[in-house]
């Protein structure tokens, strides 16, 4: 335990004194006054975050999280490419032992780990980059999710490996655990300690900031949206919005209603599914268009086409993006990632490398596609250029759309009911992320002040606020809130993973010649189905 | 000539099948496998808290299978007279029987039906 008991009252006091300041601004709607009182709370850690690097446009942490994954790759000799095959005969369960059935397979830690990962990063985040970053900004945003595979690989193994496994069979892993013991194995106990430390407190305002504000904003914006958008009864009313999926969040995380989760959690791969499904039907209807947006894309990486910063303003669009969307090198995966039942920690590694190319190659992808092939971008065809509209430091678009609403009326112009279902998916997709997030937040919670009922329900009540802020406040104030403290949460998590890096080599150089040695050796076949555990009663 | 061995897919609820197959292991001098399986998918989809209490809820699975269904049911076939043990697993039912039968080289399988109103031939087990 971190921090006494006495120190959380100071958390509920300073949420007291914005209910307070809001309570003052009568003359203005209580979104408004949410987004002004926190919008003022959060600026300077924002400004902190994205500073630039002296004399360039690139924001230090976007260059921290590039030069990461490009060390990862290489230092593990593009073990995306080398293992992508293997990781995917893992997940179908090919190498599971028989004795291991009834535990957490490595299909379950995937799927569990990506349904708190596609979240309206993929739907949202992607609009808000091109419209930013003008398409080229997808090709970086794919560069980098290929490139992610590497980092989410390190910290996946690393989590699994300095996990905790207590008496009654439950673990703990993640970036807390193999900050403070990996590093305490090196000599560096301290240092661990306090980067474990700084990392749980990140995390918990990464669970408040992405992974709640910014799935309650979205989800919000796009239920407006389809239901009249500015003459709609929720326009300018999201705390209505935030209100009920609090509720929710509350009856789940503090009711223990799990019922709830399990059907979303059951949803949301068949959503993501349909929400493929649908892309691949919006390209089918503008397939001419393909090699035009495909030359778009290409062409808006090395040049800009037009948009503010040029190359540059793509490069960091699509790595901000991508970042935020498939957390790769920000360390929340390795959380649900450590709870896979293996002997082999570098197994679960090899599993999450798919994560960052299911997020970002595939379903990322897909929606900046459909935003760039269907025009909702405008597009000057005799200058070649898209219009910036410098006012909203952005692409003119249709209608000035952007974020959901943008994903939506690209979506609107193939099949026509398709925002409605977008509706759904979005609502979905928040609501998952938000429940996963509660539970990396919690976990990091409890690390700083300790385990205990007293201490879980006073973070799961202060997230539950957080969701009716996200909801009330406009986009531009909760993405960059979002963005920081995500960010923030690699700032810490990538200066452990250079530290145990050789460890995860040795695991994996182990691993490879054992399974190249034909030690290691496939399973299926030699039991019904792969799914075989037995414990017996003999005379 | 090695001992027969017979497979029972037990549920937990009819007697009346395990009844049957130590009638019939008596008279052919049988040995009785009896297999209850909880069903399960590795491809199930899990929440992240079920996730991190997996491996505790499987042991408090199994500890309560063995106790309260294969015990009770091992104990009355056996003072019956009958050679039989028992396993609890994890996995498909009708997959893990018909491996169990193979594995063991039974030669004969016994499968109940858990509802009166079943008109299936092989009941719920099947």
């Amino acid at each position: 335990m971190i921090f006494d008991r006495k120190t959380q009252p100071i958390v509920l006091g300073a949420l007291g004194l914005f209910f307070a300041s809001s309570g003052n601004a009568r003359a203005q709607s209580l979104d408004e006054s949410i987004n002004e009182v926190i919008g003022a709370i959060t600026t300077p850690f924002v400004k902190f975050i994205f500073s630039p690097l002296p004399g360039t446009d690139i924001p230090w942490i976007v260059l921290w999280l590039v030069v990461a994954a490009t060390v990862f790759t290489f230092y593990f000799g593009f073990i995306q490419v080398r293992a992508f095959r293997h990781s995917i005969d893992l997940v179908k369960g090919d190498y599971s032992r028989p004795e291991d059935a009834g535990e957490v397979s490595h299909f379950q830690a995937l799927a569990t780990a990506l349904s708190g990962t596609v979240g309206l990063g993929n739907i949202a985040g992607v609009a808000v980059a091109v419209s930013i970053g003008g398409p080229g900004a997808t090709f970086w945003m794919i560069v980098a999710g290929l490139m992610g595979m590497a980092s989410k690989f390190t910290e996946c193994t690393l989590g699994v490996k300095y996990r905790n496994e207590y008496p009654d069979g439950s673990v703990s892993g993640g970036p807390m655990y193999y900050l403070s013991k990996g590093l305490a194995e090196k000599g560096l106990r301290l240092p661990g300690r306090v980067m474990a430390v700084l990392f749980s407190v990140f995390c918990v305002m990464g669970a408040l900031g992405g992974g709640n504000m910014f799935q309650a904003n979205q989800a919000h914006a796009q239920i407006v949206n389809i239901s009249g958008g500015a003459d709609s009864f929720l326009y300018d009313k999201g705390w209505i919005t935030g209100l009920v999926m609090a509720s929710l969040v509350f009856l789940v995380i503090v009711g223990g209603i799990r019922s709830i989760a399990r059907f979303t959690e059951k949803i949301v791969p068949f959503m993501a599914v349909l929400y493929v499904g649908a892309a691949l039907v919006v390209l089918a209807i503008f397939y001419d268009k393909i090699p035009w947006a495909l030359g778009q894309i290409f062409a808006g990486a090395f040049t800009g086409l037009g948009i503010a910063g040029g190359i540059v303003g793509a490069l960091i669009q699509g790595f901000r993006r991508a970042a935020f969307s498939n957390e790769a090198g920000v360390g929340s995966a390795s959380i649900a990632h450590a709870a896979v039942r293996t002997n082999e920690p570098i197994t679960e590694g090899f599993v999450s490398l798919l994560e960052p190319f299911i997020d970002t190659v595939v379903i990322c992808t897909m929606t900046a596609l459909v935003i760039v092939i269907t025009g909702v971008l405008q597009f000057d065809p005799q200058t070649g250029l898209y219009v910036w509209n410098s006012e909203a430091g952005r692409v003119a678009t249709e209608g000035g759309l952007t974020g959901v609403a943008l994903t939506s009326a690209a979506f609107g112009k193939g099949v026509s009911w398709f925002p409605y279902v977008l509706a759904v998916a979005a609502t979905l997709f928040a609501f998952s992320t938000i429940i996963s997030w509660s539970y990396y937040g919690m976990k990091a919670w409890t690390y700083l002040f300790g385990e205990g009922r007293r201490r879980e329900l006073t973070f799961n009540t202060i997230f539950c606020v957080f969701v009716v802020i996200g909801a009330a406040m406009n986009l531009g104030a909760v993405i960059d809130f979002a963005d920081a403290a995500i960010f923030a949460m690699a700032l810490v998590n990538i200066a452990g993973l250079y530290i145990l890096m050789p460890v995860v080599k040795k695991e994996m150089k182990s691993y490879l010649d054992r399974l190249k040695s034909g030690e290691i050796r496939k399973t299926r076949g030699n039991d019904a189905g792969g799914a075989d555990a037995r414990s017996g009663l003999r005379a | 000539m090695a001992q027969e061995v017979f497979v029972v897919a037990y549920d937990g609820t009819d007697w009346n099948v395990v009844d049957f197959a130590v009638n019939r292991a008596m008279k052919e001098d049988a040995r009785l496998l009896i297999v209850h399986v909880l069903e399960w998918s590795p491809y199930s989809f899990l929440t992240i808290e079920e996730l991190v209490e997996r491996h505790k809820t499987r042991q408090q699975e199994l500890a309560r299978a063995n106790e309260t269904i294969l015990k009770p049911i091992l104990e009355n076939a056996r003072q019956a007279g009958a050679t039989a043990d028992g396993e609890v697993r994890y996995g498909h039912v009708v997959d893990l029987i018909c491996s169990e039968a193979k594995e063991q080289n039974a030669t004969m399988i016994f499968v109940g039906r858990s509802s009166s109103h079943s008109t299936r031939m092989f009941g719920s087990a099947a």
